[in-house]
């Protein structure tokens, strides 16, 4: 540390990584993880989730699993909470569904309308 | 590998150590590992989230969720429930939302909560990691007073913040840094006062627990304004966890240029070392701990010199309390203006206090200094256990008893003088009907008459005199007079003990008397006849001579 941007460039390196700490998130996205969720591949979703999300850069969004919600023949389920809107849940939520919701409703800031569980 | 979406954090000061907070660290790696989660779910050490009574704590972020009695044992379900499942295992979370205040919260009171300043770091990041210090603003006061400000700014920042040690005596410590500062000197010293030896006072080990950087930079910021080069931490051999994690930082400071020669190309040289003392309560006394440091028996020296004048080997020194010093780095930060507009304006800031006794949630808690006693029970530590609210010890054994017409005083030292009271050093003790002054008092008086260090005689034979007397309340059996006796001899000790120590019985009996008089004399027996003459101040005095 020869210098204040050395020591800046350092907090900002940190930080992105403590930012997934905080519990002051924009969004969280809730990953169904009950026992049926998990043999539909609830586990690959969230391993999607976390890889999309930090492609994005989006460190402000948290991701946590939930237990089972009792719509087997619909996972994996997902919920997303942007905060202060009402909750969307997504159903069927493969690899490539996961890339839509964080680009289109999480970037963008749009419902994905067609994979939303109706 | 992916960021993890979720971390554990395992709460590890002193007290769970010793119950066995690594173990659960351990097996909670272990058993995230085994179910595939290891590279999602981190696994990290922190300091204290203030709950004292509560066994093993963990906190679950971003969640926020606080589990607490844990045991190796419960691990395997708490992973299987909550992180492969997504089940919160709500029987062993945690109530009580001041746990991990979240800053943009309001308090329970519905006021802005403003954020913690000394305690912000506890319980949220790793103590043992410089990075996540620096993440957090660390030592970006150190950087602007290095870059920015000259000596003199730093302790004019201080002095306008209206910062007062947090030791006990609440002296403004940017006064105290200009006396200093102003000293010529080949060398200078500056000492944190981690000696913590009031009974019940633990909130410098948890600050040196949970954010030992803030300590280190606070420190630095302190030898940077007064000329100093060296510092040391003088803390009680008994803290071990707290002098591994301060040790630690410093290496840590000292290998990425924060602390050493030249720090950050300013020119300005400042290193730490640290000193352990053998736990001898009079040795929290300043001038008392120099001596202890210079390898003597700590006996206080005669003030003046004061230490600013001839401390340390004879230097110029500056000590501070551990709390004080965590306070600095954010004066520095965010200027002294928005540090005087928190809290009362004569004490302004926070207050770090340990809280125990007969409620529902003992442990750590940063509050303004402009809350009350009633706000600290009802608010932070949630209302009495069991019984109702009888008195209040404030500041540990040396400290005033307070009852319920105090409740609504605001602790601060303004506040608590105009009351005849003072602040102390951050413990406050409720106690219900249960406890009997006569019992409580005797009690204080022992811990005096075991710290008396011997040196001089009216604290030496005071003291014995006072364990004596009180022996007697307790058990019904004083004499008449005992009272009025009890009085004459603190305000004695008060006045012509050769240092603090044998003027501290003062606070708790003087407070006692005014009070719960009533009950002492319910201690007396009336027809009791004294069977020689007693310890007066006077009859003290002639043993001496
Ligand atoms: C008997 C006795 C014990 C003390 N113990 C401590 C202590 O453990 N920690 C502390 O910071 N100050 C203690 N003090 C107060 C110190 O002498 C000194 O006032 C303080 O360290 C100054 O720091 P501050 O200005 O930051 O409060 C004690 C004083 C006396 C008389
Ligand atoms: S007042 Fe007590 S502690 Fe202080 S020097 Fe005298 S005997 Fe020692
Ligand atoms: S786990 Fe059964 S419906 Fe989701
Ligand atoms: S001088 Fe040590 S007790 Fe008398």
């Amino acid at each position: 540390m020869k210098t204040l941007d050395d020591l800046r460039k350092m907090r900002e390196q940190v930080r992105k990584e403590l930012d997934m700490r905080s519990g002051n998130k924009r969004a969280r996205v809730t990953v169904c993880m009950g026992t049926c969720g998990i043999a539909a591949g609830a586990r690959e979703t969230m391993q999607a989730f976390l890889r999309e999300l930090e492609g994005a850069g989006l460190g402000d969004i948290a991701v946590t699993a939930a237990g089972c919600a009792g719509f087997c023949e619909k996972e994996p389920m997902v919920e997303v909470e942007v905060k202060d809107e009402k909750p969307v849940r997504y159903c069927h939520v493969d690899a490539a569904a996961v890339a839509r919701i964080v680009q289109e409703h999480l970037v963008g800031g749009k419902v994905v309308d067609d994979l939303v569980f109706a | 590998m992916a960021k993890p979406r979720a971390y554990v954090m395992v709460s590890v000061d002193a007290d769970t150590v010793v119950i066995g907070a690594r173990e659960v660290k351990t097996r909670l790696a272990a058993e995230i590992g085994t179910c595939g989660l290891g590279e999602e779910i981190r696994v990290l050490e922190t300091g204290s989230f203030g709950p004292s009574d509560a066994g093993i704590v963990a906190a679950v972020m971003p969640e926020g969720l606080v589990y607490g009695n844990l045991t190796p044992e419960r691990i395997p379900q708490l992973v299987e429930e909550h992180f492969v499942k997504g089940r919160p295992v709500s029987a062993w979370l945690l109530a009580g939302e001041h746990i991990l205040p979240d800053p943009e919260t309001t308090d329970s009171r519905g006021q802005q909560y403003f954020g913690r300043i000394v305690l912000d770091n506890c319980g949220r990041i790793d103590p043992d990691s410089i990075e996540e210090y620096i993440a957090n603003d660390g030592y970006f006061a150190l950087g602007k007073a290095l870059t920015e400000m000259t000596p003199e700014a730093v302790v004019e920042e201080v002095k306008d913040s209206g910062l007062r040690g947090r030791g006990g005596a609440g002296f403004p410590t940017g006064l105290k840094w200009s006396f200093c500062a102003s000293e010529k000197a080949d060398m200078k010293y500056v000492i944190c006062n981690a000696d913590e030896g009031e009974p019940g006072t633990f909130k410098d080990r948890l600050i040196m627990e949970g954010d030992p950087h803030k300590v280190i930079e606070g420190m630095a910021l302190c030898g940077y304004a007064l000329g100093a080069t060296q510092g040391y931490v003088y803390i009680r051999g008994e803290y071990k966890l707290s002098i591994e994690r301060i040790r630690n930082a410093i290496e840590a400071a000292r290998e990425n240029g924060l602390l050493g020669k030249d720090i950050m190309g300013s020119g300005f040289d400042f290193d730490i070392a640290v000193k352990i003392g053998a736990g001898a309560y009079v040795c929290g006394e300043e001038t008392a701990l120099i001596e202890s440091m210079e390898g003597k028996r700590g006996l206080p020296r005669v003030k003046p010199p004061f230490p600013a004048k001839a401390g340390f080997r004879g230097k110029p020194t500056n000590v501070n309390n551990v709390e004080t010093l965590a306070n600095i780095p954010f004066i520095i930060r965010n200027g002294a203006a928005q540090f005087h507009g928190i809290g009362d304006p004569g004490t302004p800031g926070t207050k770090v206090y340990t809280v125990l006794g007969h409620i529902n949630r003992a442990g750590l808690i940063e509050v303004p200094t402009s809350v009350t006693l009633r706000d600290v029970l009802e608010d932070y530590a949630g209302g009495m256990r069991s019984g109702s609210f009888k008195m209040a010890q404030l500041g540990g054994t040396a400290g005033d008893l307070l009852d319920a017409s105090m409740l609504d005083v605001p602790l601060n030292y303004d506040s608590l003088a105009k009351n005849g009271h003072s602040l102390g050093s951050g413990a406050i003790l409720f106690m219900n009907e249960t406890i009997k002054v006569c019992d409580f008092l005797h009690a204080c008086m022992k811990f005096f008459a075991h710290e008396s260090c011997g040196n001089c005689n009216p604290c030496r034979n005071g003291m014995a005199a006072l364990l004596e007397l009180t022996a007697r309340l307790k058990k019904g059996e004083g004499y008449p007079g005992d009272i009025a006796l009890m009085e004459e001899l603190v305000m004695g000790m008060q006045s012509i003990a050769f240092c603090p120590l044998g003027q501290s019985p003062a606070a708790p009996v003087l407070s006692a008397v005014r009070y719960f008089r009533d009950e002492l004399h319910a201690g007396i027996n009336v027809d009791a006849v004294r069977p020689r003459p007693e310890h007066t101040m006077r009859h003290l005095m002639k043993l001496a001579s």
